[in-house]
Formats: C-alpha cells, structure tokens, sequence
C-alpha cells in the first residue's frame, strides 16, 4: 500500500483518510491531517499494530477534536463504576462499552489486541451488531477510568451515557429461536415417519405401523407443549381483553388436532395429523421470526437519558468533583465546559455562555446568555468554561419533562390493531358456522361421523395461512425497506404508514442538510490570495464553520499560517503571508453587534473588516420532486423552530398547500399533531433532532431521520438514512401494498381451504389429503408473497 | 423389521444431535454477531497470547 496517496494535490491522512490541509504533519513519509491521528499512529505503530492499517484503507476516525482531559474522572467515582461493570471478582472486572465508531474489521483487529497496549488488559471481544467491546482488566493494574482513556487515546472513544446507570439492558429473547428448533426438528422427523402411513404400510405389519405412531405422538407433544406455546399465550391474553384476535382460532386448532390425533392413536383408528400440526407450527414460528427480526445496531427507544452524560462536575467549596447525573439536587453549582451538554436547568454564575439549543429547539444559531440568565437543560456550551446553580432536578427539567407526559406513555399500550385480526374474525365465523351446519346434517344422516367431521373441519379450516401470508410478506417488506436504509420498529408500523394522509416535517436537519450548508460571502471583494489567507486560516482550526469555509474558499495549497491562536466561541486569528487575519464572530472581529438571520462568520485583513460569510440552509437536493409526488395524495405540513427567514423559499419549495409554522417549540410541536390527530388524521412526522422527539412519539407514525448510522436519533417509530429521505413516497406506496399482498395470498389460501373442507365435511379428510394440502399451501403463499413483494420492489427500483 | 427399529434409533438420536448441538449454539450467543468472527478468523495473531492465559489462572 503507498504511504501517501497522492491525487493530483489531494492529500489524504494516512489515519482516517480525511484531506490533509498541510503536508507538515508527518511520520516516516506518511501525512496525517491532525497531531492527533499521528498520535494514534506512533503508538501503534510502536507496539507493532500496525496491521491496523493494512487490513483497510484509512480505518481510523479523525482526531481533530481534543478530548477533555478530565473527561473520564468520573470513571473513578465507585458508584458509576459498579452500574457498569457487568462482573468482577478480586482480580478481574469485565466491563462493556459502548462504541459507535466500530466500523470495519480493522476496529475489531485493535480492539481485540489492547492487551497489547496496556499489560493489565487481558482480552477483548468486539461485538459488531451492537458496536460494543467487552474489556477483561485486572484491577491491580490498570483501572476502567484507564482503560476508557486508553480507548479515546486510540480514537475509540467510549460513548457512556446516562441510560447506562439504569440498569443492564436484557439480553435478546433467544426463545424464540429454541422454540424454532424444536418445531423444525420434531417436523421433520415426524414427516419421515408418516412416509409408511402415506404409502399405504402393510396392515400385515401392525407392530411396526404402531411404532411409527407411536413415535409420532412422541414426538409431537414438545411442539405441542413448548414450541406452540406463543400462541397459547397471545390468545389467551386476547380472550381476557375480550378481543378476538388471529392466534385465537389457530391455538384452538392446534389443540383440537393434537387431541383428536391422540385419540386416533390411542384407540388405533388412525394415523392422526401429527404431521400437519407441527408443519403448521413450525412455518408459523418461521413466518414471526422472519418478521420480527430485529436491528440490533438501532435503538428504537432512546429517551433523554441516552443523550445526557454519566456524570457532571459539581463545584463544593472550589473543589471540582464528578457526580452521578441522578445526585445532582437544586441549589448544586455544575461546571459545564466547551462542547459539553447543561444536564439541569440552571442560572449561569459565572462565565460567558454561547448555548447552541439546535439540539432542543432546532433553531440553528446558537444563543449567547449572561451571568445572571437562565439556560435550559439539554443546550449545548461553546466555548469557554462556564458554572450554573440547578434550580430544577434533570429529571423534572423543561426538556426531559416532555418525556414523562402521561399522554406519550398511554399510546404504546392503545396500539393500533392489525386488519389481520379483524380478517381472520369473520374467517373464524364462517368456520363456526360451517361446523354447526356440518353437525346439523351429520346429526339428522349419521350422528357416528359428528365428531370426525367437525374436527376435520377445524383442523383443515384455521387461519394460519393468514397468518403466514401476514408474516412472509411483512417480513420481507421490512427486509426490502432496511436494504433501502429505512428500518422500522415492527411490522404494526408497516400498516401505520400505509393509513398515513397527512405528513409533517421538520426543517432543520430534515429538509435542509446540517452537513452540506451553502457559504455565500458578503462585502469588499476578496483577492484569490486573501481568498488562499482566508482558507490558509480556516484550516487550522476544528470548528465546523472553518472546516466548511477552508473546504469552500479556496481548496488546494495552503499558506503557512503563524501566530495561531484560537478563543474559544469568538473567533480565530493568525498571520498568514506577512498579514494579520482574524475570523470570527460580529463582536469579536467588529466590535458591534448585528443581527443576521444566518449563521455568520466575519473577516478581516489587518483589524481592517473586509466582510462576512454567512451560512444559509441548503436544502436537500430533490426535494422539490419528493413535494410533487406527495403534494397530491397527502396533506403536507412544515414545522420548524428557526425564524421566517426562509419562508419565501419555502413557499416555493413546498407549495402553496403546504402549512408553514414558525417559531415552533417542542411542546407545540407535539401539539400540532395532536390537533391534526383530533381532526381525524393520521400523521407521519419525519424529524431529526431531540426537539422533534415528542411529536415523534405523538405521531401515528414517527419516522427519525439520521445523517449516518451512527447518529443517535430520538425514539421512534422507524429511522430513515438522509440519503433514502428522498424515496420516501416509495416507501409509503410499498407499505400500501401490504395490504393487497396479504389479501390476495390470504384468497389463494381460501381455495386451499375449500378443498381441504370438500373433505372434512364429509368426515373423510385422510391424514394424506391433509399433509399434501398444508405444505403446499405454505408453499404457494410463501411463493407468492416473496415473489410480489420482490416484484414491486424491483418495479420501484428500491 | 427389527432392523428397521434400530435404524430409527440412529436416525433420531443423530437428528437429535443436530438439534442439541442448535440450541447449544444459540444459547452460547453464536448467533448474535455473525459479522465479527467472519473477520476475526482472517487475523493472523491469536487475540490472546498463552502467557496471558496462564496470569489469569
């Protein structure tokens, strides 16, 4: 592999493969965009880990921002310690952390190999689908504050955050797969030994044939007992509701063949269903398991807690000791420092706060508070150090309050009822009625066949193939959905999208890009060397403004900048070809205050003020198409926090038909689509953000919207990529189909139906006819549903 | 027909192999991450060395 990877003049860090702003941090002719990725790349590189690098190109992540030193000291508090240490005796402690930047195999070779790093490591074990790593240390050697440290010196910094105090998350119900192995196993051998049954076995040889039986009903009994337990206890759940729902007539029907082939076996009438029964079970288990498949690496559930941190610094008597998050009482003062989140709604005591509040109320430009003001929890700090006195406890705080309203809670439990059920509840009367019919007649022309013929009736008659065709083609609409990045919570959200005639989105971050934002430049003309100076500048620095502006100035060369010097959420300066060049915000380069409706950036050559950059939403390319396709089948709704600044654009954009609110706080939000809901619609809301999350949770359907997957996003009810946002009306139109998908299998299965009941009602349904019917039946709608599914799909180029 | 039992016999108690050795896999969690040791069998070095083994023991 070369060591630089030069293209024309693009140079990438050898490290994370970001572009390289200067050629002058190097290591053994290899280029590095940071001190920071040069770092990680001499310590491996001195433990011989280098291989780090040689399994893929670039894996590291970019080390541009510096970590707190401190940050970890929490770490040490014994309290946290014991919350996440999952086992430990007086020599080792196992501990599990979170982190999101796994990515690639190279991740996995480091992460296994920190024994490597740091003697009191014994091993580690990445898990990839969750993106966690479990550490065995040994405690006489090395602490957890050490080893986190150790992690973010490699640049896997662990992500914990406050959900982690709250107890061990359950490991994943493996019951199902067990009852998926016992089912498949007792299936398949009872299918081997009904073959002599089928072919006819010589009456001549009773005592083999009573074998065979015999063994059949063995076998049945943990399928009977244990596999089709699910369904037992669905049914009778829903009875208790006094609500008929689609396992009710299938546990019936399981337990009237169970009993009715017991008693064949028995009394040596007959073969029994055996066979039936457990296929049926068996492909039912397979149909819910295909279809409740979950995403692991995705949390569908994440409140406040997964934003907050552990612990924060609490000042008593000017000493600085991290606290638990939960211990933090009013009347507390905190120190909050640069990039760090409030946890508590505080008054500031002292310093200068700049609190970016796009987290809460996706106003994008952050706020600046004096000593003296009130800051909400959930703002982020830039810049310097700041202190706050809690006056309210972090879990009673505006923000995380919205969280314990009453109403959000009860909607998880009146969740919306499949039609599924409602179809196999006509279903289930028709086959009551047919029995009575049956048994009327057979009563009337020869009572001896009542019984046969009216449990022929419900062993034939059951609406399992409803089911199955309803899990195949959920399953598969689910699996569709995550290949296009869109992943929903379950299969009830399918249907929940498909009702869906208004929806709502948010703008910032959701129509408009957070990552790639238009710069336009304002005021005296720039030269291409003050445009070089500018970018020059620019580079040096981490934050995201001058990241955005070296990459938009002036790519290529850049000059050599010295006297660097950077204040903290005011500004940059340095002196680049023999001219000093400051950047930063209106008072700090001006001196004055001025209000702009966008984000902006000041510069000047030699404390002379030449202009300003200033930051403008770009909105997501094709979203004026996406408009046109929903425009006519959905009501369409804008809510945002920002300012009417771009109301014009979005008139445009939108549509005349649209409803634009402004000025929206998250409570209001969350109140808008109450009002809708009131009005009898079904909403979809599509945000991004923590300011969205209660209207997320209030919508019918709440779809988050994330950059990459490794963003948190706020609970929900689905998570799209920003990159398939676009297909959206795709999506939706798949999820319609569903519903014509099921019906028509759910058809091809009433035929299968009629035929087997052509038998029963006769009283000759012969275990033959019944174990050539189920599997095909499974067959064909199991064919049928993957088959359209794919089809339409494949017609909606998803 | 005798032989016929004893085949059944082998017949059920490999299948019940198989199954035994399902739900033991699942129960060890070999189903929980199928990405991870697809890459880890690639690595050259044993995660672990032997001297480290013996410190914990």
């Amino acid at each position: 592999m070369p060591a630089k990877i030069t293209e024309q003049i693009k140079i990438t860090c050898f490290h994370c493969g970001e572009e390289c702003c200067t050629t002058n941090i190097r290591m053994e002719a290899k280029c590095f965009c940071c001190e920071g990725c040069k770092l990680v790349y001499r310590l491996l590189n001195q433990e011989g880990l280098c291989d780090y690098y040689n399994l893929n190109k670039n894996p590291g992540t970019s080390q541009r921002m510096h970590v707190r030193k401190e940050k970890f000291a929490f770490l040490d508090n014994e309290a946290i310690q014991l919350k996440l240490i999952s086992f430990s005796n007086e020599r080792q402690v196992h501990v599990t952390f979170y982190i999101p930047q796994i990515h690639c195999s190279s991740c996995l070779y480091l992460l296994e190999n920190l024994h490597r790093l740091d003697n009191g490591i014994v091993s580690g074990k990445v898990n990839f689908a969750r993106k966690d790593v479990t550490i065995v240390f040994l405690r006489q050697e090395t602490s957890i504050r050490k080893v986190a440290e150790l992690l973010t010196g490699i640049g896997y910094e662990p992500y914990i955050s406050l959900s982690d105090l709250q107890g061990k998350k359950p490991d994943a119900d493996k019951s199902m797969l067990y009852r998926l192995g016992v089912a498949g196993f007792c299936f398949g051998n009872i299918m081997l030994m009904s073959f002599p049954e089928y072919l006819g076995i010589d009456a001549s040889e009773p005592a083999l044939r009573n074998i065979f039986r015999w063994l059949n009903f063995v076998l049945a009994i943990p399928v009977f007992l244990y596999a089709a337990y699910p369904f037992y206890e669905s049914s009778f759940k829903s009875l208790r509701h006094k609500f008929l729902n689609i396992d009710a007539p299938i546990a019936l029907a399981i337990i009237i063949t169970f009993m009715r082939s017991t008693w064949e076996v028995f009394s040596g009438t007959g073969a029994g269903y055996f066979d039936s029964m457990t296929g049926i079970v068996f492909f039912m288990l397979a149909g819910r398991f295909l279809q409740d498949k979950t995403y692991r690496q995705l949390s569908f559930d994440r409140d406040y807690t997964a934003y907050f941190p552990v612990a924060v610094s609490v000042i008593t008597n000017d000493t600085e000791a991290a606290t638990a998050l939960p211990d933090i009482k009013p009347g507390d003062t905190l120190l909050v420092h640069n990039e760090e989140l409030i946890p508590a709604d505080g008054i500031i005591t002292r310093g200068k706060a700049d609190i970016d509040y796009s987290f809460v109320t996706g106003e994008s430009i952050s706020v600046v508070k004096e000593t003296g003001e009130l800051v909400y929890a959930g703002g982020k700090q830039k810049g310097g150090n700041i202190e706050i006195l809690v006056v309210k406890e972090v879990a009673q705080s505006y923000l995380t309050a919205l969280w314990s309203r009453d109403e959000l809670k009860d909607k998880q439990t009146n969740k919306h009822v499949s039609f599924v059920h409602l179809l196999s509840r006509y279903f289930t009367y028709i086959v009551f009625a047919i029995a009575v019919f049956t048994t009327l007649y057979w009563k009337i022309n020869d009572p001896s066949r009542i019984w046969i013929a009216v449990t022929s009736i419900f062993i034939i008659a059951c609406p399992c193939a409803l089911l199955l065709s309803n899990t195949f083609t959920n399953g598969n609409i689910l699996r569709i959905l995550s290949r296009n990045n869109f992943y929903l919570r379950g299969a009830q959200t399918i249907e929940d999208i498909a009702a869906v005639n208004h929806i709502v989105f948010d703008k910032t971050g959701t129509l408009t890009s957070v990552q790639q934002q238009s710069v336009t430049y304002q005021g005296k003309a720039l030269t291409e060397l003050q445009k070089q100076q500018v970018a020059s500048l620019a580079a040096c620095s981490n934050h995201p403004l001058s990241r955005m502006l070296a990459k938009e100035t002036k790519p290529g060369d850049h000059l050599h900048v010295s006297a660097y010097r950077e204040f903290p959420g005011k500004g940059i300066e340095g002196v680049v070809e023999n001219s000093l060049v400051k950047m930063g915000s209106c008072v700090f380069i001006t001196g004055n205050i001025k209000l702009h409706k966008d984000t902006v950036v000041y510069v000047s050559f030699d404390d002379e003020t030449v202009g300003w950059f200033s930051f403008g939403n770009n909105y997501r390319k094709g979203i004026p198409a996406l408009i046109k396709n929903l425009k006519n089948k959905y009501r369409l709704s804008v809510l945002t926090g920002d300012n009417e600044a771009e109301k014009d654009m979005l008139w445009k954009l939108m549509g005349n038909e649209t409803s634009l609110l402004f000025y929206q706080a998250p409570e209001q939000k969350l109140n808008y689509i109450k009002t809708l809901q009131a009005g009898g619609e079904k909403v979809m809301m599509i945000g991004d953000g923590l300011n969205d999350a209660g209207a997320l949770k209030q919508a019918d359907a709440g779809i988050a919207l994330s950059e990459d997957n490794n963003n948190f996003t706020p609970s929900s009810d689905g998570i799209i990529a920003a990159g398939s946002f676009l297909k959206l009306s795709k999506f939706i139109r798949l999820c319609k189909a569903n519903r014509y998908i099921v019906s028509t299998s759910f058809i091809i299965s009433i035929t299968y139906n009629i035929i087997g009941l052509y038998f029963a009602v006769q009283g000759r349904l012969s275990p033959l006819v019944a174990a050539i019917l189920m599997p095909s039946s499974s067959l064909c709608i199991f064919l049928f549903t993957f088959g359209t599914t794919n089809w339409l799909a494949k017609r909606m180029k998803l | 027909m005798s032989v016929i039992i004893i085949l059944l016999i082998a017949s059920i108690s490999v299948a019940s192999l198989f199954l035994f050795a399902f739900l033991w896999s699942v129960k060890t969690g070999q189903f929980d991450d199928e990405n991870a040791s697809a890459s880890r069998i690639l690595f050259d070095d044993k995660p672990l060395d032997v001297s480290k083994v013996k410190k914990i023991v």
